[in-house]
């Protein structure tokens, strides 16, 4: 079946109008793969009805879809997350019960032609679609609350960057069901990502669905570097920045000074696979170890693109439920520079084993163990400020703790990793897989989660339901535990990573054991969207009048506006005297203003964000399938649309003066109905 | 040890214990890495429990202290001492930092030494910890070349090669020479020593020597493609008679040569390949191989760099 | 409005928090088109890093030596570089408010360039038609990926231009307009500072 499926793509068959694209590579002869499209379009028709049924197609397009109002595009990026994960966990379900069953001595149930597409489409969703939203979503939702600004610097280039980030996304999904998608791993090393070794359009989609998704990060980082470096509250110099803006500040600097490394190998592979060039080829002085090196010249600062801002979330946390400042702020900020600044020098631990002299090894051995340091300081600075703290366990301290805990075992089997000797045995193994899920799990995905319940009552006005929060904590904490402890010792065992088969039954045991803690998991994850839903039905008990949700413990200028924020997010500018600035305010009894209020400043909605964006994403398809005359016409056309848009001057407006005035004294009236004026 | 002798009584029950035991990292006959038998294994998993206590000694009382201070600081515990302004204390500050700072620094010390010592560049100064390098060592050599999807074995001194297979006797140097006829794999026998990437036009190498008797798996640690799965091969380690009736088997089957066009054949792509063995083998495989021109079409890589070097000598010459 | 002297704007005591006007924040267009640039710059500091390692890898194709054409090369450097200067006369008209005289050098600005591209363009034929071509080697590969980049780059340059004459034509010398041509003279001084690094790592090294 998969040998038939090759040879669809391995004879050159191509039309002037629709290039490769043909009938023969919709795959009709994957049933999970039809099961899944007839189920997407089913679903799809629904939402589709639903929300015509609604009427609310002119209020989805105005008020979503082209709105430039960071906070719901940070909204807007958190549910692209939650939609991706259940596309990459899927994945990851059909791995495990697939590993389960071929360890046990049967077939399983997937070709390695399907195998290898769903191990790779898992790890480019995870890191690009799910965690890179995720933590982007939270950076745009709070980071302008943070630092008493109204919106971001660039508002149309926000909701652009989301769009480019959504389209990326698409180009993924589309491969699922027209074509295929790359089988080379993520990173999709050269040669086997080469036009020699992979001729089909699984790696074009690859390539293409991270470029467009990959020019949207860019644009998003410069966009809130410039935010967070220009439109600072008057008073909130840089050792007054909340933890988090900090993380969010580091993290943007990192994806600006990393991404276009990324582009720029992207397109080396491109020209690779498109022209014939001979960058990363076998022959005529192609050199692939250039490409390994260079793209984890950008794939280690990734690594702390994606925790980074989780490490913000969880100072917030911790400082908020503990009832107490953060322990250590400054060492805390110089830990994030430090750790901003030498994940540049760590990138050749990703490959000890290619036969760099010992020298060299050795160098970015040990630079790796001294990331460990700062880290180890922030561990022991949230440590420290539980420490004579008064401890609510609210879901995103429960996070909290589950984190510190698991993170610090992931530290530990890091830093082994890091040991080249120790990593010669231990590269590519089910070790780094339980390693890297042990951190980005236990990092990223509680510290999404800690987020998602810290802020989702800032968002929507309540609070998430505390049941099936704990529900879905236990079970990703469980589920984690179950199904990547067994892979450390698989990875001890000398099994290595990406397999589908294996010659020795007697690993079953641990593959079973694996797959347990998947339904465990999966057990977590619907226990969310039961949160979500629940929480929304019973909203009335749990709304958040005040603002400062967590008992008033709110220490950063996210909580002293209203929950849902106005889309001027305040009033005022505050204005910033010390660091826990709201915290402050507090303190000196901050009366709230109620009159003399001024028409706000504000950027206006625009289409052009998401027509450019889908546009990119037509080309990137047209390019995929090789369709030139649609390549070429849709790139004019987003040339064009983009000029069109340059001569667009009317961009901002003023919220007049009433309607602020209405909006406060209704916030007035919803305070005093809280019992706290 | 308890583990261990649990796990031959019962191997079932131990493995269960060890599923628990998260951090039991030395221990089982199961484990190949933690329990090799060849020496730089066996260092190298030295290394692996050296390092890991090292770093409990600290990840303990993290690990320790998270669970005393969210039990002690609990809200409903009005007895805790609360302190809603206590944010720094030079002292623990100081203390935080250089606790990792020494931890990692004698890490370091290690890891410096470690990677020197263990380079897989480096010849083995050592057949074993209790056996020193006889005085004229005797190294067999034996060149490697990744296919899809399965791996060439070469022995030059024997001139012999095979598929899937390979042998050593047990306390003799060898030395890999290592590279890849089409994509990056990567060489890996657990049991022997760790592993190292197999790249197309390229030469890795790897020095390491088999303590014990035994059959071992050797696979490709480096995902290849869609037969990855089934590119594994069986290693034998053998004492010097065992060796020796290994290589004349290798000889007496089939009296199969492996030339270029045999080579060219071979290249193509098959998954789980069998067993094959080679008795005699054509001159400059190997080198052809890594150079790029078993096709007789091709020039080789070392041949065209000296050409080019040469025209880009005469270039200057005839501005001059 | 003052931002640091807190101690003025306190009111019984109580220091103030809020501000009664909208501080105005220097709008952050021009910091993000420097750091857009610097990202870009990371783009070609890749490409030169690739340059670097597959230079030497001929594989059998021509050697630059063979084939450069540095007088030519050194026409295009001084369209390049005269066409950086031009802008910079342009600027200096925009900052007295002079429109004809900002466009005017504009347009001086643009022909250069042009020129500097219709050169390339006839280079880059040139080699492909003598042997060295992006398929040729890695060495020629990494040659068309840095120099063409470059040239797709002055190129948008040169699209934008367009759209900026004709802007300025319709608005006048409006704020927004302005800051756009500075954007615009930023990139174009950019690309003229990584062509002087092309010029002298890609062609000079080439022949020498």
């Amino acid at each position: 079946m998969s040998n038939n499926y090759e040879t669809i793509y391995a004879d050159d068959r191509w039309s002037p109008l629709f290039g490769k694209l043909s009938w023969d590579v919709i795959p009709f002869h994957e049933p999970i793969l039809i099961a899944t499209f007839l189920a997407v379009i089913i679903g799809g028709i629904a939402l589709v009805a639903f929300i015509t049924h609604k009427k609310a197609w002119g209020y989805l397009w105005t008020e979503w879809l082209t709105s430039i109002d960071h906070k719901k595009i940070g909204i807007m990026y958190m549910v692209l997350g939650l939609v991706m994960m259940i596309r990459g966990f899927a994945d990851a379900l059909l791995m495990r019960a697939h590993q389960s069953m071929t360890s046990s001595g049967g077939e399983g149930f997937l070709t390695p032609h399907h195998y290898d597409q769903i191990f790779t489409a898992h790890g480019v969703i995870m890191i690009f679609f799910v965690a890179m939203p995720f933590v982007t979503g939270l950076m745009n939702y709070v980071t302008p609350l943070q630092i008493g600004a109204r919106d971001v610097a660039f508002p149309f280039l926000n909701n652009f960057s989301f769009w480019m980030t959504v389209g990326g996304a698409i180009l993924v999904n589309v491969s699922l069901f027209i074509g295929e998608f790359g089988q080379t791993g993520w990173l999709a090393y050269p040669p086997l990502s080469g036009i020699q070794f992979s001729p089909s359009v699984g790696v074009d989609y690859y390539i293409w669905a991270l470029q467009v998704a990959g020019i949207g990060t860019t644009l998003s980082g410069i966009n809130l570097l410039v935010t967070i470096v220009k439109m600072r509250a008057p008073g909130m110099t840089y050792m007054k920045l909340p933890v988090f803006t900090w993380t969010s500040l580091a993290t943007n600097a990192l994806i600006v000074a990393s991404f276009p490394v990324l582009t720029a190998v992207l397109a080396l592979l491109t020209l690779d696979r498109y022209l014939g060039t001979h960058f990363f080829t076998n022959d005529l002085g192609g050199n692939a170890m250039l490409y390994i090196n260079l793209i984890w010249i950008w794939g280690h600062p990734e690594v702390y693109i994606l925790i980074l801002p989780l490490f913000g979330v969880f100072s917030e946390v911790v400082a908020t439920h503990c009832r107490k400042q953060i322990f250590g702020y400054d060492s805390m900020v110089y830990a994030i520079v430090v750790i901003m600044i030498l994940s540049y020098v760590v990138w050749l631990h990703h490959f000890f084993t290619m036969g760099s002299g010992a020298g060299v090894n050795a160098f970015f051995g040990i630079t790796t163990m001294i990331i460990s340091i700062p880290t180890g300081a922030k561990i022991f600075n949230w440590l420290f400020t539980m420490y004579k703290g008064r401890i609510t366990y609210e879901l995103p301290m429960m996070w909290t703790i589950a984190f510190i805990i698991t993170f610090v075992i992931g530290g530990m089997t890091g830093v082994l990793l890091a040991v080249p000797p120790a990593d010669f045995v231990l590269h590519n193994s089910l070790f780094l897989i339980a390693h890297f899920h042990n951190v980005i799990i236990g990092g990223v995905v509680f510290g999404v989660f800690a987020g998602i319940n810290f802020w989702f009552p800032k968002a929507f006005g309540y609070r998430l339901d505390s049941f099936w929060g704990k529900v879905s904590f236990w079970g990703w904490v469980i589920g984690f535990y179950v199904a990547f402890m067994p892979l450390y010792v698989l990875g001890l065992m000398g099994v290595t990573r990406r397999l589908s088969q294996f010659p020795d039954t007697t690993l079953s045991g641990y593959f079973n054991t694996a797959a347990i803690g998947s339904v465990f998991i999966t057990i977590g994850i619907i226990a969310f969207f039961i949160q979500l839903y629940v929480s929304y039905q019973t909203r009335d008990e749990l709304r958040d009048d005040n603002g400062d949700t967590w008992n008033g413990d709110g220490r950063t200028l996210e909580w002293s506006t209203s929950s849902p924020p106005p889309q001027y997010n305040f009033a005022f500018t505050p204005r910033v005297h010390t660091f826990d600035t709201w915290w402050d305010m507090k303190k000196h009894g901050y009366q709230r203003p109620t009159d003399g209020f001024n028409a706000i400043h504000m950027p206006k909605n625009t289409g052009a964000g998401i027509i450019i964006a889908m546009l990119c994403t037509i080309m990137g398809f047209a390019l995929v399938w090789q369709i030139w005359w649609l390549s070429a016409l849709s790139f004019v056309t987003v040339i064009i649309a983009s000029i069109i848009h340059t001569f667009n001057y009317d961009r901002d407006y003023y919220i007049p003066v009433e309607e602020v005035d209405a909006i406060e004294t209704k916030r007035t009236e919803q305070l005093a109905k809280g019992g706290i004026a | 040890m308890g583990i261990k002798l649990l796990s031959i009584k019962n191997k079932f029950v131990a493995k269960c214990l060890l599923l628990t035991s998260t951090l039991a990292l030395s221990g089982c006959d199961d484990w190949v890495v933690m329990s090799p038998f060849g020496d730089i294994a066996k260092q190298e998993a030295f290394l692996i429990n050296a390092s890991t206590v090292l770093m409990l000694v600290i990840v303990v009382p993290v690990l320790l202290m998270t669970v005393w201070f969210a039990w002690k600081y609990r809200a409903s515990n009005k007895d805790a001492t609360y302190e809603p302004g206590w944010h720094h204390s030079a002292t623990l500050e100081t203390v935080i930092w250089t606790t990792p700072l020494i931890i990692i620094l004698v890490l370091s010390g290690l890891t410096y030494v470690a990677t020197h010592r263990l380079d897989p560049y480096l010849p083995i100064s050592r057949i074993s910890e209790d056996k020193p390098l006889p005085d004229n060592v005797d190294t067999l050599v034996i060149e490697v070349v990744a296919l899809d999807w399965k791996w060439l074995f070469i022995y030059p001194e024997y001139n012999i090669a095979t598929v899937n297979e390979i042998a050593a006797p047990i306390d003799r140097p060898i030395q890999f020479k290592i590279t890849s006829g089409s994509v990056m794999n990567s060489f890996y026998i657990p049991a022997l020593a760790g592993q190292i990437y197999a790249m197309s036009g390229m030469e890795t190498k790897m020095h390491a020597v088999i303590n014990e008797k035994g059959v071992f798996d050797g696979f490709s640690a480096n995902y290849s493609g869609h037969g990855f799965s089934q590119m594994h091969f069986k290693f034998h380690g053998v004492n010097d008679e065992g060796f020796d009736s290994w290589v004349s088997k290798v000889r007496s089957l089939d009296n199969q040569t492996l030339n270029h066009q045999g080579y060219l054949k071979l290249e193509e792509k098959t998954t789980g390949h069998p067993v094959t063995y080679f008795s005699t083998v054509g001159d400059n495989l190997y080198h052809d191989i890594l150079n790029r021109c078993v096709d007789a079409n091709t020039v080789c890589m070392d041949k065209q760099m000296h050409l080019d070097k040469h025209r880009a000598k005469n270039a200057v010459k005839h501005k001059e | 409005m003052s931002t640091n002297n807190s101690v003025a704007e306190q009111v019984d005591n109580a220091p103030l928090f809020h501000m009664q006007k909208d501080p105005h924040n220097e709008p952050g267009t021009l910091l993000g088109f420097w750091i857009y640039l610097m990202s870009d710059c990371l783009i070609f500091a890749m490409l030169f890093a690739t340059r670097a390692v597959l230079a030497p890898n001929y594989a059998g194709s021509p050697l630059p030596k063979e084939v450069f054409d540095i007088p030519l090369i050194l026409v295009s450097t001084f369209c390049l570089l005269f066409s950086s200067i031009t802008y910079g006369f342009s600027v200096l008209q925009m900052q007295q408010n002079k429109l004809n005289g900002t466009l005017i050098w504009l347009g001086v600005t643009w022909l250069l360039g042009a020129a500097f591209i219709g050169i390339e363009l006839y280079e880059f034929n040139h080699l492909i038609h003598i042997g060295a071509s992006p398929q040729s080697s890695a060495s020629w590969s990494s040659f068309f990926a840095l120099v063409g980049t470059h040239g797709l780059h002055v190129f948008f340059g040169l699209v934008w231009m367009v759209v900026l004459i004709i802007q300025t034509k319709k608005h006048g010398l409006t704020i927004a307009n302005q800051r756009r041509l500075f954007c615009l003279s930023m990139f174009w001084h950019f690309l003229d500072l990584i062509w002087i690094a092309v010029f002298s790592l890609v062609y000079l090294a080439g022949v020498l």
